[in-house]
């Protein structure tokens, strides 16, 4: 036996019906950090919970460091040396960085000396770890990389020797991404033990030393980082093939579709949120829009599609104007598969059947005059779900209840199926696992050989380059003139990203 | 009358109606900074006002009544609690049914005792022994009793009985309240219950522990400011006594925006407004007297809507508020 940090033996946990984690078996080194990849749903977040004492397992049992790990108390979890980021960070947004810090870990009944024993302690782990934080900055106000930061200084603060963290970059830009992995590589040589959960690839390839990948509650293979490739861990998440990359005819472009011209918005704030873009989409293409996130990406499709009205320029649709609301510009066949599924494509509450007609509740086929036509809805939804496999094909359940992947195939069918002459694509696979990502990008493609103009932005830059024909990229509100996807890379794209292109705005004047 | 003398009797009422609002208001603090919508403040203020001027009317003690009315007021936040956090009921739903509950009760329960329409007797007669109210920790009776020469000196009668020892606790109450709140480790915990409720679990404190703690002392401090309702400002219960003071409670700790010292702001100018209530409708001159008294009745009420919607701002209520703790599946 080597030193051992983590020792899962034959964990079981079911939900009802659901067998969430089967029979797992783990060993992770001490120092080292080691992956845990799976598809969405696979059981990843339930054996980190079960480890974190969240759950109980129905059965099995875990050592760490060589000792027994008692069930059912954070508490206990805690103690043995192990601390959890979360993915939704449970930080309280009013209270200071301090005040979450010391959080379960107080000391003492008064606050006062704790307080101040811990902000030494923590001016002590951010020099060493290179974590720096003002702990008196109230958590609401800071960005969410910087929020991360205080979930490991809350871990390691309480003495954790083993870190594990559930999809850390989900709500990272790529820069704070990239600093996350600088800390998790200073905390490995001080001798932490990191556990990784994800669903990215190139994380994993990226950081770890071992990876063990989950596939339907059961683990499927333990690898040597060094001696595997992307391409052999998908097809253990998944059990067969993928492509990543994406197959596809080149485009034959006809006509402009949509054309912005030196297009302003100021939102109601009075920030300049969008800066003489300028582009055409053609009906059968794809042009991809790159850019860190938060570089405009989601005020131009807020404005392409209604959300919100240019403050300058000029938007037109096979040479009409654009119109002025969602409704009106839906009426001009300008389909929206928007950024934020959860929030702006579904109703997460209601049924899939009343979710999957949002946005067309008031069409012909739908409603007869006032009134729902419930059950023509219900079977036009059934015969959808089948068509675009979304899984259960039940349009009776309620949205939330989804995955993630079949949320965003609910939205797709809605727009795909009324077949738009403009479909707009906001992030079409973020929190979606690769078996549906594959189906997500076909459809995509389907669309544009159909005769489609379609605009996708996505943070993914693969995405961007396997699936547009032309390509731009954004930087803080403005857009970069556009390169032919099959004569860049990734490295050309970084720098129109990074804002090295020739910026003026409306007025002429140099940015 | 000259101004001086308007602008004291004024205060001196303002200071006899804010006691109970801040025993309530306080009651407030914690139960929603621990995630609880308290909206039975008012019924468990009223519950209070009975038992205590009952209690204190059969055992003789004032102080048994306060006790008594503590007792109650925490069985009937626990009820709250058993709806909300344990059957995770709705929180508005649960505090109205305390609410209903309070106004029949003491009613049906009151005239079955005493005959009086649901009135208690009233308290300390001409051969009271000056136990049985709460306005003074020692009676004026036992001072003299002690020292004859004090009823020549009633300034100093009044201080040494401590006249009036329940105001004083009602402002010690909003610095505890602060106190524990701010300064110690079940306040930290308390307030990121009503926050962020999973930080809690995952600290591995318990948020069910947290909130039942919360709605106790909600109760005990609810009895308090029943208790000195009916056996302290006045000398019985009358039903319907508290006249909605809970929910203007539950106003103040909206105004002063979930914190102790400002929520107290509030109890005192919405305080204030009932003692100018009392006083216009007491006018008996000039042009005053045209104006129907439902007017001056209704003022407060209407300030208080003016006040709330104009000058408090956005208030932010803690996140977790009025929603109950299920841990989550993935």
């Amino acid at each position: 036996m080597t030193n051992l940090a983590i020792e899962l033996n034959s964990i079981s946990k079911s939900f009802g019906p659901v067998q969430a984690n089967k029979d797992i078996d783990l060993a992770v080194e001490t120092g080292t950090i080691h992956g845990i990849v799976g598809e969405n749903g696979a059981g990843k977040s339930t054996l980190m919970s079960i480890l974190y004492g969240f759950y109980v397992p129905d059965e099995g049992s875990i050592n760490v460091f060589g000792e027994p790990l008692e069930f059912n108390s954070s508490q206990k979890a805690i103690e043995a040396g192990i601390g959890m980021v979360h993915q939704h960070f449970m930080l309280g947004e009013p209270f200071t960085v301090l005040e979450n810090i010391i959080l379960g870990a107080e000391g003492g009944f008064l606050l006062g000396g704790a307080m101040s024993k811990a902000r030494k302690a923590l001016l002590d782990l951010s020099e060493r770890y290179g974590l720096s934080v003002d702990p008196d900055a109230v958590i609401g106000t800071l960005p969410v990389g910087v929020q991360q930061r205080v979930e490991i200084l809350k871990a390691l603060y309480r003495g954790a020797k083993v870190l594990i963290l559930d999809e850390p970059t989900g709500v990272l830009t790529p820069q704070e991404a990239d600093a996350l992995f600088d800390i998790l590589r200073s905390l490995k040589e001080q001798g932490t033990t990191i556990l990784l959960i994800t669903h990215k690839l190139h994380e994993i390839m990226d950081v770890t030393d071992r990876v063990s990948v989950i596939r339907r509650g059961e683990m499927v293979g333990h690898r040597e980082t060094a001696a595997t490739s992307p391409e052999e861990l998908a097809e253990l998440m998944v059990g067969r093939k993928v492509l990543l990359e994406v197959d596809k005819a080149p485009a034959q472009p006809k006509d402009v579709a949509l054309s912005v011209r030196n297009l302003d918005y100021v939102d109601e704030r009075g920030i300049q949120r969008l800066s003489n873009v300028s582009f055409d989409v053609k009906a059968g293409e794809i042009l991809g829009v790159a850019g860190v996130s938060g570089n405009g990406q989601a005020y131009l499709l807020e404005v392409l599609s209604g959300m919100h009205t240019a403050t300058g320029g000029a938007i037109t649709i096979n040479g009409e104007p654009l119109a002025s609301t969602p409704d009106t510009v839906r009426g001009q066949s300008i389909g929206h598969v928007p950024e934020d599924r959860q929030h702006m494509g579904l109703v997460t509450s209601f049924p899939a059947w009343e979710s999957g007609i949002l946005g067309f509740q008031a069409s012909a086929l739908y409603c007869n005059g006032g009134a729902m036509k419930t059950k023509a809805i219900k079977d036009a939804m059934g015969a959808l779900m089948e068509k675009f496999d979304v899984r259960p094909p039940n349009p009776l359940l309620g949205t939330a209840k989804f995955s993630g992947g079949n949320q965003q195939k609910i939205v797709l069918a809605r727009e795909i199926d009324k077949a738009p002459d403009v479909l707009l694509v906001g992030q079409p696979t973020r929190g979606v696992d690769i078996g549906a990502i594959e189906f997500i990008h076909r459809q995509i493609i389907a669309m544009r050989d159909a005769g489609a103009a379609i605009l996708l932005v996505s943070v993914e830059l693969e995405e961007v380059l396997s699936l547009s024909d032309r390509v731009v990229a954004m930087f803080d509100g403005f857009c970069s003139p556009d390169r032919i996807t099959a004569e860049t890379d990734e490295r050309s794209l970084g720098l129109l990203m990074a804002g090295e292109f020739e910026r003026t705005t409306s007025e002429g004047m140099a940015a | 009358m000259d101004f001086l003398e308007l602008l004291l009797s004024l205060a001196q009422s303002t200071l006899r109606f804010t006691p109970i609002l801040i025993f309530a208001a306080m009651a407030g603090v914690f139960s929603e900074r621990a995630g609880i919508v308290d909206i039975g403040l008012e019924g468990k203020l009223l519950i209070g006002a009975f038992v205590s001027a009952t209690v204190a009317h059969y055992v003789g003690f004032g102080l048994a009544g306060m006790l008594a009315a503590m007792g109650a007021c925490i069985v009937f936040g626990w009820l709250h609690g058993l709806a909300t956090i344990t059957f995770r009921g709705d929180h508005v739903i649960s505090g109205l049914a305390i609410n209903f509950l309070a106004v029949g009760l003491t009613k049906t329960i009151g005239h079955a005792l005493f005959a009086k329409g649901g009135d208690t007797p009233n308290l300390g007669g001409p051969d009271s022994t000056g136990w049985e109210r709460l306005q003074a920790l020692i009676p004026k009776q036992v001072w003299l009793d002690i020292a004859p020469g004090l009823s020549e000196n009633p300034l100093l009668l009044s201080i040494v009985s401590i006249h009036g020892w329940l105001i004083i606790l009602a402002f010690v109450t909003v610095f505890g309240t602060w106190w524990v709140l701010m300064q110690t480790r079940f306040g930290l915990r308390l307030r990121f219950v009503g926050e962020e409720p999973q930080a809690i679990d995952t600290a591995g404190a318990s948020v069910t522990a947290y909130r039942f703690a919360a709605v106790t002392i909600a109760g005990a401090l609810c009895g308090i400011g029943g208790a000195y309702l009916s056996t302290s400002n006045i000398a019985s219960f009358t039903p319907g006594m508290s006249a909605d003071m809970g929910y203007l409670a539950l106003a103040a700790v909206i105004f002063g925006k979930w914190r102790p010292f400002q929520a107290m702001l509030g109890c005192l100018l919405f305080g204030f407004l009932f003692a100018v209530k009392d006083r216009l409708d007491g006018a008996s001159q000039g042009i005053l007297t045209q104006i129907p008294s439902q007017f001056f009745e209704a003022l407060p009420y209407i300030l208080v809507v003016v006040v709330l919607a104009g000058f408090v701002g956005t208030a932010r209520a803690p996140k977790a508020v009025g929603r109950p703790y299920v841990k989550e599946r993935e």
